[in-house]
């Protein structure tokens, strides 16, 4: 505790004026940058008279369409800072040779790449994922929201407490430096007595709380929700790795939870569950954040794989091939993934019996993902392949994940993985399969439902030149990561002592350029379409696609569908599509619909308090925030007024005069 | 969150119409007394064999009251949160086998991955600390 007063000891715990990292010049230009933005986007908000606006029709929102876009535009935020982080890191080891120690002392290094690998994970792909299942699933059941719509905004709004404790960490205090998953004994008290390891701690269970409440809330939706005539066996492909991926995301993240419960028992209280004395073990944490961990990438992974699955199909005007297999392989996928955990920790000493059984069933989960790369390539074997920026990310996905994935079998092998375990070689490999497959994955999507959301396509040239730089950036940015890990090179250092290996960190350095380029030719695509939203604007079904999000106006209503579809085909809108459907035009009913709430908004920045205050160690705040999260929640359940009904005449108001629907598709080259 | 959107009642009425076993059902008095009598029995032994030291093996009377705790579980199941092969269409019964599937597996897995480590890695008996001072 600071030397003062007593009284500022209660009422501010352990914060202090000597928190704010006044010495660090790097972190005061951040700030000095961030609120001059936060300035400017805030002033701006205000002069043009947009916070109810916001507040009515986004914060406030229950439409699971709108906190797609919301989860979305938080994914992308977050992106730009993990990536700050990146290009810090390729920086400073591509000039911290020799007598040369760079720009970044240790402390702050370890900080960096601790934030870069939780933000990326956390609060780039899971919002990303999170965004895509909200907005696209719903529709793709016919359905007209989610089961628990509620839910689904307090869900989001937990995700963005997350990120407040995390941003807040910037300026206020330090980061955790025990690496992404924060491991002891680094990350206990003794060795990390600061903040961070806090706010790491904080911010992950608020957010993982509202990871959690989505999985339950997606499995519920597609088991209950699908539109008549959609059996298990008819849903779309992203649908059932929706499905999947909550399963997984139900079942494991439970396990993250109670591992840091009992990581913040040992810094709060003084337990020993993960010390190396008083009978604690450090290697249980390894063992059950990874029975998290491993599942949890391919919570990441197994959406994109269903995303492409759609892709694939429209722009090469065939059906999907081998649609059972397809379903039986993410299944196995669910299950297998759930088998794997060890392989991250192979060199921990479990015995040869231990290693073979989990590197074998690491290996087996390679044939269901082979098979799905098959059924993507034979369907656009003899298709008519439509070279389209959403298809463009699906093959660079095509070629890049591949080699991602053998890297990872060759990891596999326990005996190889003691000379490549935290190597270089490592983080190349699971950077070449996140980056090839889920940020490809989520730029794909992007391109692909853009329309959808928001009734304008996205601009093709800064498209393919995001691409570009992307697809190559990446490979130069990481090809010499692979070398450098199988010369021996370990990960996570701050400064090198062989000369030699130094034009292998400037040209990973470069790469990490390129694709700063493929990150603002996004940033520009964006800015772009929107100046061009006239010319741009596309109706329903821009591209020819199969599945029935494409069936109802580009934006859809709040209502989704006036009349739910009924369903015959697993291609359920090439089948209407096919037998002439006509958007009806009269005989409409009132839709009931959930109402929106600030609940969700209040709940969740009591919950942001209450950590901010855990973290210093301000108790009556969190006691008096804890409380009131309990009595508000509580409160909240007293709320009967949560239904509002969309009358007959708006209904039919918005289906006879919307301008954006074609009952004929324009085709994918349109 | 208690109530569903229109179009959750509306899917189930066209989806799952006239089909038994919709919803769980919520018991009767009977069957909340006995569960109620079953648990409180599946208490009670535990406590009588422990305190009374009915067994003199400890490590039988830990597996007994193990045992004893995973017959309480399914009777929780049953009586109180009404789990049957019929509810919601099977899928209650899906999800509850799923679960147990990963229980076992992550508790399994553990105990065999952490017994291995701590035999492998944790050579700390007396003798081997000395040797490492005195070296």
């Amino acid at each position: 505790m600071p030397d003062r007063p007593a009284i500022w000891n209660f009422l501010l715990g352990r914060l202090s004026l000597s928190s704010l990292p006044l010495d660090n010049m790097i972190v005061i230009w951040t700030f000095v940058g961030v609120a001059l933005g936060g300035a400017v986007v805030l002033g701006a908000i205000t002069y043009y008279r947009q916070w109810g606006y916001l507040w009515n029709e986004w914060f406030t929102s229950v439409d699971h369409k709108k906190l797609g876009v919301m989860y979305m535009v938080l994914g992308t935020v977050m992106l730009l800072r993990g990536f700050a982080d990146a290009l810090l890191m390729r920086s400073q080891q591509a000039v911290a040779f020799g007598s040369n120690m760079g720009y970044l002392p240790p402390h702050h290094y370890d900080q960096i790449f601790s934030a870069h690998g939780a933000i990326m994970i956390f609060f780039v792909a899971m919002p990303y994922i999170a965004g895509f299942m909200n907005f696209v699933m719903p529709l793709q059941i016919g359905a007209r929201d989610v089961a628990f719509p509620f839910l689904n905004n307090f869900s989001f709004w937990l995700t963005v407490s997350g990120v407040v404790l995390f941003m807040t960490s910037l300026f206020v205090g330090d980061f955790s430096h025990a690496g992404w998953l924060g491991m002891p004994p680094v990350s206990e008290l003794r060795q990390s007595p600061g903040p961070g390891v806090d706010y790491y701690i904080w911010g992950l269970q608020l957010s993982g709380l509202g990871t959690l409440l989505t999985g339950i809330n997606f499995v519920v939706t597609v088991l209950k929700m699908r539109a008549p005539g959609m059996t298990l066996m008819k849903m779309p492909m992203f649908t059932w790795t929706t499905l999947c991926t909550s399963g997984l995301i139900v079942v494991t993240f439970p396990i993250l939870t109670a591992t840091l419960f009992l990581l913040s028992l040992d810094r709060y209280i003084g337990t020993h569950f993960f010390t190396t004395g008083f009978g604690g073990n450090v290697m249980m944490y390894v063992n059950l954040i990874w029975v998290w961990g491993h599942p949890e990438v391919y919570i990441l992974i197994l959406p994109m794989f269903g995303l492409y699955s759609e892709i694939v199909p429209t722009f090469s005007g065939k059906r999907l091939f081998g649609y059972s297999s397809m379903v039986y392989a993410t299944a196995s996928i669910m299950l297998l993934s759930y088998l794997v955990w060890l392989h991250h920790f192979f060199t921990m000493g479990s015995g040869a019996d231990v290693n073979s059984f989990f590197a074998l069933t690491t290996m087996m989960i390679s044939i269901p993902t082979g098979v799905k790369i098959f059924n993507w390539l034979f369907t656009m074997y003899r298709g008519r392949v439509h070279f389209t920026v959403p298809m463009l990310w699906t093959m660079g996905f095509l070629i890049t994940f591949p080699i991602g994935g053998m890297t990872g079998v060759m990891l596999a092998v326990a005996p190889a993985d003691f000379l490549l375990h935290n190597s270089l070689f490592l983080v190349a490999h699971f950077h070449n399969v996140i980056i090839g497959g889920v940020v490809f994955g989520v730029f794909a999507g992007i391109n692909y439902w853009f329309p959808k959301a928001f009734g304008f396509k996205l601009d093709e040239f800064w498209g393919k030149l995001s691409f570009w730089f992307w697809q190559i950036g990446f490979w130069v940015a990481f090809s010499p990561l692979y070398v450098l890990g199988l010369m021996g090179v370990t990960r996570r250092l701050s400064h090198f002592t062989d000369p030699s290996l130094q034009i292998w960190f400037i040209i990973a350095a470069f790469g990490a350029f390129l694709i700063l380029l493929g990150i603002l030719s996004f940033v520009m695509q964006i800015y772009v379409s929107i100046r061009r939203r006239d010319e741009l604007a596309v109706g329903n079904d821009p591209w020819g696609a199969r599945t029935l999000e494409w069936s109802t106006s580009s934006p859809p209503p709040p209502y989704n569908f006036a009349f739910i579809p009924r369903v015959h085909d697993r291609d359920a809108w090439t089948d209407m599509k096919k037998h002439g459907y006509q958007r009806p035009l009269e005989g409409f009913n009132d839709i009931h619909m959930p109402k929106n709430s600030g609940a969700g908004v209040l709940l969740a920045a009591l919950g942001t308090i209450f950590g901010f205050a855990m973290v210093w160690y301000i108790w009556w705040l969190a006691a008096v925030s804890f409380v009131a999260l309990i009595a508000c929640a509580i409160a909240h359940t007293f709320n009967y007024d949560r239904d509002t009904h969309i009358s007959a005449q708006e209904v039919a108001r918005f289906e006879q005069h919307t301008g954006n629907w074609e009952p004929k598709a324009q085709g994918a080259t349109a | 969150m208690s109530h569903p959107s229109q179009s959750a009642l509306e899917h189930g009425a066209a989806h799952h119409g006239g089909h038994d076993g919709e919803h769980a059902d919520h018991g009767s008095l009977r069957s909340y007394l006995t569960g109620f009598v079953l648990a409180a029995i599946l208490t009670i032994i535990p406590f009588w064999l422990v305190m009374g030291h009915v067994i003199h093996d400890t490590q039988v009377t830990v597996l007994v009251v193990l045992g004893l705790a995973a017959v309480q579980i399914v009777v929780h199941m049953i009586y109180f949160l009404h789990l049957d092969t019929r509810s919601e269409n099977g899928w209650n019964m899906l999800a509850f086998i799923f679960t147990i599937v990963l229980v076992v597996i992550v508790l399994g897995a553990s105990v065999w991955v952490m017994y291995n480590e701590n035999a492998n890695m944790m050579p700390m008996s007396p003798q081997y600390q000395n040797h490492q001072q005195g070296s």
